[in-house]
């Protein structure tokens, strides 16, 4: 098996490692960069949990090969408050009451980053389309979708 | 899981990689991997290789040429969903897109990798099917172009040759007075279909002159309705004709039972989804855009 030295830039810094060919995103992220944020909720692709942006894209990181990631950008869950403030999606979680037990947390907020940078005034139905690739068990998804409006207004507001 | 072992190539260039493909060893190619990784997470799939295509520049893309409209191979289901071209005159197209998967899964998956997969799960066969699609496809003797009817040949197999790779699929441009429309059910959202059902047609003054009808995930390989098409071409579409196209998909399907269904619900579902795809398609043809 191939093993590969990649350079992956990960929430803004560049970090070079040695993986196998076969290491998926997700484990990289997790276990080598400790970066646990980033949650393992299925083994079918099928629950979001994982999502990640890759190159500003939500994917799924147990999708991917950390191989695929060479000499391109991750974005993960640990970005989002950086400075010590919480981003406006995360107030929206904690304001909106938009999480339970917080397992699928991470990733919806990291598809509902994708979705406002690329439509920053969803309508309601464009917000559970949006997030039609994250499995929530807890909340029934309005607590979710009010959540991320609270942001698009935030942000709409913030540059207004 | 861990997918078993291999050696991972990112080829720059289509020739390398067609190169790489002809090495010894059983290799595979990597474009989406939104089928390919769960099946090696499984070990349903142990490719001793995988050459990946998404460095080779050129490989994606959605424009007309000539008669055609060219989809580069490497062309994600994200790009089709926000291209005005395919929203405004492929509607078939657009409809189909927007149903496979889920947004995390199309930001990667490709069109070429949904027809090189042969699931007959996957809802790009009977949409290229009804449209007549062609595929190109690269390999050592340069490119040949295959008729989508001879392209789908077993369960997960196609008329590609092993060192071969799909690079574009090519679709006539609807004529005027043509509309299409597919109609999937999915048990929800981001499932695979029930059933699903594409279809393309042409109207001449009320009557249907020419039509196609393709049917997903209810028979091993992916198929066309060739009595469906029959009894809608040359009939204006009137509810009593409609339902023999209905009828006639359903006796020509071939599904299994298994979680999403028995085979008489599943028969009787492609009944209704035929139905109701031409009608939109009728809609659209009258309405003007394709
Ligand atoms: C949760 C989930 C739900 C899904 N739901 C749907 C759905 O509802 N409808 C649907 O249609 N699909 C669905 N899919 C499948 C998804 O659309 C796949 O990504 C797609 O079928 C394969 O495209 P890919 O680019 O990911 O291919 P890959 O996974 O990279 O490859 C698939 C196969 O095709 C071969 N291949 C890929 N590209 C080429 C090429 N250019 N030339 C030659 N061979 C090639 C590979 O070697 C491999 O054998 C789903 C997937 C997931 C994970
Ligand atoms: S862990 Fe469930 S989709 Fe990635
Ligand atoms: S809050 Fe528990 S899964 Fe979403």
């Amino acid at each position: 098996m191939s093993r590969h030295t990649i350079t992956v830039n990960v929430n803004g810094e560049d970090i070079t490692r040695e993986v196998d060919a076969r290491n998926l995103l997700v484990h990289f992220i997790r276990e080598d960069l400790d970066l646990t944020g980033t949650h393992i909720g299925c083994d079918t692709t099928s629950c979001g949990a994982c999502t990640v942006l890759l190159d500003g894209r939500a994917v799924k990181s147990c999708t991917v090969f950390a191989v695929q990631a060479n000499g391109r950008s991750v974005e993960t869950i640990e970005a989002l408050a950086a400075d010590g403030n919480l981003h406006p999606l995360q107030e929206g979680f904690w304001e909106k009451h938009g999480l339970q037990c917080g397992y699928c947390t991470p990733g919806m907020i990291m598809s509902a980053k994708h979705l406002l940078e690329e439509n920053p005034d969803p309508t309601e139905e464009e917000i559970r389309w949006g997030i039609s690739g994250n499995l929530c068990r807890c909340t029934g998804y309005n607590k979710i979708v009010e959540a991320i409006q609270y942001a698009a207004e935030q942000q709409k507001e913030a540059e207004a | 899981m861990i997918p078993g072992p291999f050696d991972y190539h990112s080829p720059a260039t289509l020739d390398e990689a067609v190169a790489l493909l002809g090495q010894n060893g059983d290799a595979k190619i990597l474009a989406g991997g939104q089928s390919l990784i769960p099946a090696m997470r499984f070990r349903l799939a142990l490719p001793e290789i995988l050459i990946d295509i998404n460095g080779i520049a050129g490989l994606d893309g959605i424009a007309e040429a000539g008669d055609k409209l060219v989809i580069g191979g490497l062309t994600r289901e994200s790009a089709l969903e926000v291209s005005d071209l395919v929203q405004q005159k492929y509607p078939l197209l657009a409809d189909t897109a927007r149903v496979i998967a889920d947004p995390l899964v199309r930001n990667l998956a490709t069109v070429g990798g949904n027809l090189a997969h042969a699931d007959p799960a996957n809802d790009h066969p009977a949409t290229m099917l009804a449209y007549d699609a062609e595929v190109v496809a690269r390999g050592p003797n340069g490119e040949r172009v295959i008729a989508i009817d001879e392209f789908f040949t077993g369960l997960f197999e196609t008329s590609l040759g092993s060192n071969e790779i799909l690079t574009e699929v090519r679709i006539p441009q609807p004529s005027a007075g043509s509309g299409g429309a597919y109609v999937k059910l999915e048990r929800k959202v981001g499932d695979y279909a029930i059933s699903a059902i594409a279809v393309q047609l042409t109207l001449d003054g009320d009557a249907v002159s020419a039509a196609r009808i393709g049917l997903t995930n209810v028979s091993p390989v992916p198929i066309r309705s060739p009595g469906a098409e029959q009894a809608l071409i040359g009939s204006s579409p009137t509810d009593e004709v409609l339902e023999a196209t209905g009828q006639a998909a359903a006796a020509e399907c071939d599904p299994s039972a298994d979680l999403r269904g028995s085979v008489e619900y599943k028969r009787d579902l492609t009944r209704v989804l035929t139905k109701r795809a031409v009608a939109r398609a009728v809609e659209r043809a009258k309405g003007g855009s394709a």
